[in-house]
């Protein structure tokens, strides 16, 4: 399986590359439009700012190959930002357009009541039935890895493959037949994290 | 509900582990990578490397250190220590670390602060604070290793590296760091409740009860803590068993 990991020059790719190659697979990273070419699953494990890395991708030319992928329903894995740019906007980049794959703003948790932001550690994730391919072997609820001071407040919840509760409950993973993308960190969460990694490529084989 | 977080600290030397660790388990304990996967798979919510080489030129060691520990540690680690520029944050970045700490550097040159954070997202700056009490009942913070008293007190430097964007805290109390008689846990709250990001509490960890005082007391995130582990004392696990029973949300593995 040809594994492809989207790399826009924002961020550390390498404990993504990392956590493949403890299950047994080699990701290849996707620098140019002609890096989709011949991939089977494209991996998007973005960090960094809404706006910026709609920017940059735009600058490298992989926006429209990226948007085309997900059009045509090809298996997608998307962590963090690759999860929040799925959805239409962000209240971090107010004018900036998403992927629009899912309905939905991505917004800002505020710190009431003394909630520190980033929203950063492990918190218990409930999985949804529908997705149990996705988590099958996991407790639920799991422990996994957050690192983000924003969320996507998801408008269609029959997409929803768990919550997580920060201040208030917020959707913090979606799925589809070719897609799961989640707003914590797989590959910073030890086991929990490459169990997931290994039901994932489970599902796209 | 968001569990607090049990940090253990390695103190790196040229790219061996200082101040000892005993794990029997283990055939090299200066192997800061063997330690780390003990520290892994005892259920550790974070690792934190100190590199305190005293040489620029002996510092690519830990370039090294870093990017085999991420080849086998899926969990999140801090690298801190003679870290100074954007440039040394992106090299320790790409190597695998998923933060990196700054101390001296951000006091003295504090524009560090609002680069990184724009360079790589706040998520990723965490900013050390040494602060010893002085005689006007608050806390002053110090520089290079607590050597150097700064004009600084540290509730206000903790607020405006805040507002600069940095990530997080970590907080040190010079007075209780070493004797392990506990943290420091008026000087941990005050932090906490001047800032909005997230404070690690350091220094004084004696036993399982500091740690319970200052995560409820102190109102901190997580706590860091070194010889409490190294020395075989505790493992992570029987601490994270330990704060559990005591209602402190803890991730059991």
């Amino acid at each position: 399986m040809n594994l492809g990991v989207l790399d826009y020059g924002a961020g550390n790719l390498r404990s993504v590359l990392n956590a493949f190659k403890a299950i047994g697979h080699e990701a290849q990273l996707v620098t140019e439009p002609k890096g989709f070419e011949g991939l089977d699953v494209l991996v998007f494990p973005g960090q960094g700012a809404f706006g910026d890395s709609v920017r940059i991708i735009k600058e490298r030319l992989l926006w429209d190959p990226l948007k085309q992928w997900l059009k045509d329903e090809r298996p997608y894995l998307g962590f963090c930002l690759g999860y929040q740019l799925l959805f239409e906007a962000s209240e971090e980049s107010p004018g900036v357009e998403g992927l629009g794959v899912a309905p939905g703003i991505v917004r800002k948790f505020l710190p009431d009541h003394g909630l520190k932001i980033p929203h950063m550690g492990w918190n218990q994730v409930h999985w949804e039935e529908r997705g149990a391919k996705w988590w099958k072997g996991l407790p639920n609820p799991s422990y996994l890895y957050y690192v983000h001071s924003y969320y996507p407040d998801v408008a269609d919840k029959s997409l929803a493959l768990c919550t997580t509760t920060y201040g208030n409950e917020f959707t913090a993973g979606i799925c589809k037949d070719n897609l799961m993308a989640v707003q914590f960190h797989p590959e910073k969460s030890q086991d929990t994290g490459l169990t997931l990694l290994r039901n994932a490529v489970g599902v796209f084989a | 509900m968001l569990t607090k977080r049990i940090i253990p600290c390695l103190d790196v030397k040229e790219g061996r582990v200082v101040k000892g660790t005993q794990f029997l388990q283990l055939r090299d304990a200066g192997d800061p990578v063997e330690c780390a996967k003990i520290y892994n798979a005892q259920g550790a919510d974070e690792l934190v490397f100190l590199d305190i080489t005293a040489s620029h030129e002996k510092r690519k060691t830990m370039v090294d250190v870093v990017a085999r520990t991420a080849e086998s540690c899926f969990m999140p680690l801090t690298v801190g220590g003679g870290i100074r520029t954007v440039g040394d944050m992106r090299e320790m970045l790409l190597a695998g670390a998923d933060k990196v700490g700054i101390n001296t550097s951000a006091v003295t040159t504090p524009d560090v602060i609002d680069a990184a954070a724009e360079a790589f997202g706040c998520q990723c700056l965490v900013v050390a604070i040494d602060a010893k009490r002085n005689e006007r009942g608050s806390w002053t913070v110090y520089t290079h290793g607590g050597r150097t008293p700064t004009e600084l007190d540290a509730v206000e430097w903790a607020a405006e590296v805040c507002r600069r964007g940095a990530g997080e805290i970590l907080l040190t109390s010079m007075d209780s760091d070493g004797t392990k008689a506990g943290y420091d846990i008026a000087l941990t709250r005050a932090v906490s409740e001047a800032v909005t990001i997230p404070v690690i509490a350091s220094g004084g960890a004696g036993n399982m009860q500091h740690m319970a005082d200052v995560l409820s007391g102190g109102k901190a995130d997580a706590v860091l803590a070194a010889s409490i582990f190294h020395f075989g004392e505790y493992t992570v696990g029987d601490v994270k068993q330990f704060l559990s029973s005591q209602g402190v949300p803890m991730r059991l593995v």
